[in-house]
């Protein structure tokens, strides 16, 4: 069966709550049926075959075909199956994601994973604020669930983040890792100011130096076995991070800002 | 039933449910993990004083450990849940955490769990940290080497205790290295310990004594120095009686680990001093597992 494919056919003047092209919201539906539901667009209500033109039949393994960062909320709230984006993508992508896979070869707007719970999001391109974050009014982010991002990201990334994996290749913006309350961030490329700023628990795992704030403290170069136990869980994704065998950090804890236990990583050989 | 001159008793062992765990434990070295586990079972020779029955199932290479390093493989059996959890905790806080550089993982997967680093992290009075990797949690608790790193739990699962069988000699130093030689054939067998002092127990028990205040005393019927005196089983060239008892995950396993045991000692003949071979049992009312001799040694396991 071939993929469900959705293929932009207009330029969008605004951005577009894409939330309906979920395989388990589509499950079931015909493609003429798939193609009278409606989306907003601005102050009106467009029908989906008004918007793309949709070819394919497997609603567990959706296409979006010349996509653009004006498709937001693309594979929110997913529970299974796969999402290939084939383009940009806008704001909210993988948000509340709780299975499944989407993959993104362009770049997104902000809020990417916000509030994910579980599966596998993978961004090619590069990725602006808020990366693993929550949504405006939520005290966490981020609940579980993988990111690989080949690109850069911006600022905040996984503010509040409260469980799971982001895997970064790129550069980051500043304040990473702010207010954190659990889970595992890894950067390859260079890190902002404020790294880890009012966070709680949790891990930064930098190859760079970082310039960091007083309230991150020191607290030496460490051999820790469990470091061996988590880069040998990146080997099912394919990033630079799973050919990295390091065992010896430089170890910083804070904020203490915050009377945090949050700890910063800088992988050392 | 006779093998290589040697007599098979027409006797069963008789085995019971038990509850059962299996731990992982690396070090920097397989020496440090050999001090850890060495400790970790240590004085778990019987449940009957020791609340539970552990040993060493094998060694395990750098690539057959989650972190990569040499570990070993340890087995706890105790007679209830509660028991094993309760001494797995203990030795796990007084014999794992405390070795230098080691670090425990579950060695078995089940629906039951049972704790591991649950509680062991308090130790860590705060600045423990907990890191769910693969969909497992591991404790990081901080210690003064470093990191002691646990993962929070292991399996339990049901598991049979008190397969045995029974080296009958001539003399005393013919049934140990008779017993030696079958420990060694089967200390490489998985799924199975061997409890007791070197795999072998020489004070073999029968259930009940004079005394009201034990509940198991001196096997008199195997002991080789009171065959005046008591219901003897023994022949009067047997100067010697040692046992092995097995404790495995199932049943199928501890008769492989008799049929093994057996064979090796057959295989020495009769210029080793063995006359015969029996097994433990209490006529068959107490426990619900029989290891027949004669169906294991003929190939037809029951």
């Amino acid at each position: 069966m071939s993929a469900l494919t959705f293929s932009l056919k207009i330029p969008l003047q605004f951005a577009v709550n894409c939330a309906v092209l979920s395989p388990a919201y589509l499950a079931g539906k015909s493609l003429a049926q798939i193609a009278a539901l409606s989306i907003e667009h601005g102050r009106t209500r467009m029908r989906l075959d008004q918007v793309f033109v949709i070819s394919g039949h497997d609603t567990q393994d959706l296409h979006i075909k010349n996509s653009s960062s004006q498709l937001d909320y693309l594979g929110a709230n997913m529970g299974s199956g796969s999402l290939l984006v084939e383009g940009d993508a806008g704001m909210y992508l993988g948000f509340g994601m709780k299975g499944g896979e989407v993959h993104c070869l362009g770049n997104t707007k902000s809020f990417a994973a916000c509030n994910m719970q579980n599966g596998l999001l993978i961004i090619d391109g590069n990725t602006v604020d808020f990366l693993a974050g929550a949504s405006a009014g939520l005290r966490k982010g981020m609940a579980g669930g993988t990111v690989v991002l080949k690109g850069n990201a911006g600022d905040r990334v996984a503010d509040q983040m409260r469980r799971g994996l982001v895997l970064i290749e790129g550069n980051v913006g500043d304040y990473c890792g702010s207010r954190m309350i659990a889970g595992t961030v890894g950067v390859l490329g260079n890190v902002g100011l404020y790294a880890g700023f009012s966070m709680r628990r949790g891990t930064l795992l930098f190859s760079r130096e970082p310039q960091l704030h007083a309230t991150m403290q020191a607290c030496g170069s460490h051999t820790l076995p469990f470091l061996t136990l988590l880069l040998k869980s990146f080997a099912p994704y394919s990033t630079r991070f799973a050919n990295s065998n390091a065992q010896r950090v430089k170890r910083w804890l804070g904020d203490a800002a915050n009377n945090g236990m949050g700890e910063i990583l800088l992988i050392s050989d | 039933m006779l093998i290589n001159g040697i007599q098979i008793d027409d006797s069963f062992a008789e085995a019971f449910n038990m509850r059962g765990t299996r731990v992982i434990i690396t070090a920097q070295t397989l020496t440090w993990a050999y001090h850890a586990a060495n400790a970790m079972t240590g004085f778990a020779t019987s449940v009957i004083g020791c609340g539970v029955e552990a040993g060493i199932e094998g060694e395990l290479s750098a690539e057959q450990t989650p972190d990569g390093r040499p570990g070993l493989s340890v087995l706890l059996f105790a007679m209830g849940s509660k028991v094993l959890m309760q001494q797995l905790e203990t030795r796990m806080g007084q014999c794992v955490l405390t070795c230098p550089t080691a670090a425990a993982f579950a060695g078995i997967a089940s629906d039951e769990p049972i704790n591991l680093g649950k509680n062991l992290r308090f130790f860590g009075d705060g600045y423990q940290t907990s890191k769910l990797i693969g969909g497992k949690r591991y404790w990081r608790i901080p210690v003064m080497d470093g990191e002691f790193l646990c993962e929070e739990s292991t399996g339990m699962v049901r598991a049979i205790g008190g397969g045995n069988f029974l080296i009958l000699a001539t003399s005393q130093s013919a049934a140990l290295a008779a017993a030696e030689v079958a420990v060694a054939a089967m200390k490489n067998l998985p799924n199975i310990i061997m409890p007791f002092p070197g795999g072998v127990v020489r004070s073999g028990s029968k259930v009940g004594s004079r005394y009201q205040s034990l509940f198991a005393s001196t096997n008199d019927a195997f002991c080789p120095t009171l065959k005046g005196v008591t219901q003897t089983e023994l022949s009067a060239d047997i100067e010697s009686v040692m046992e092995i008892v097995i404790d495995g995950l199932s049943f199928d396993d501890i008769a492989l680990a008799m049929q093994t045991g057996i064979a090796a000692i057959c295989a020495l003949g009769t210029g080793s001093g063995v006359k015969r071979i029996s097994a433990g049992n209490y006529g068959g009312k107490l426990g619900p597992h029989h290891f027949k001799l004669h169906a294991i040694m003929g190939g037809n396991r029951p």
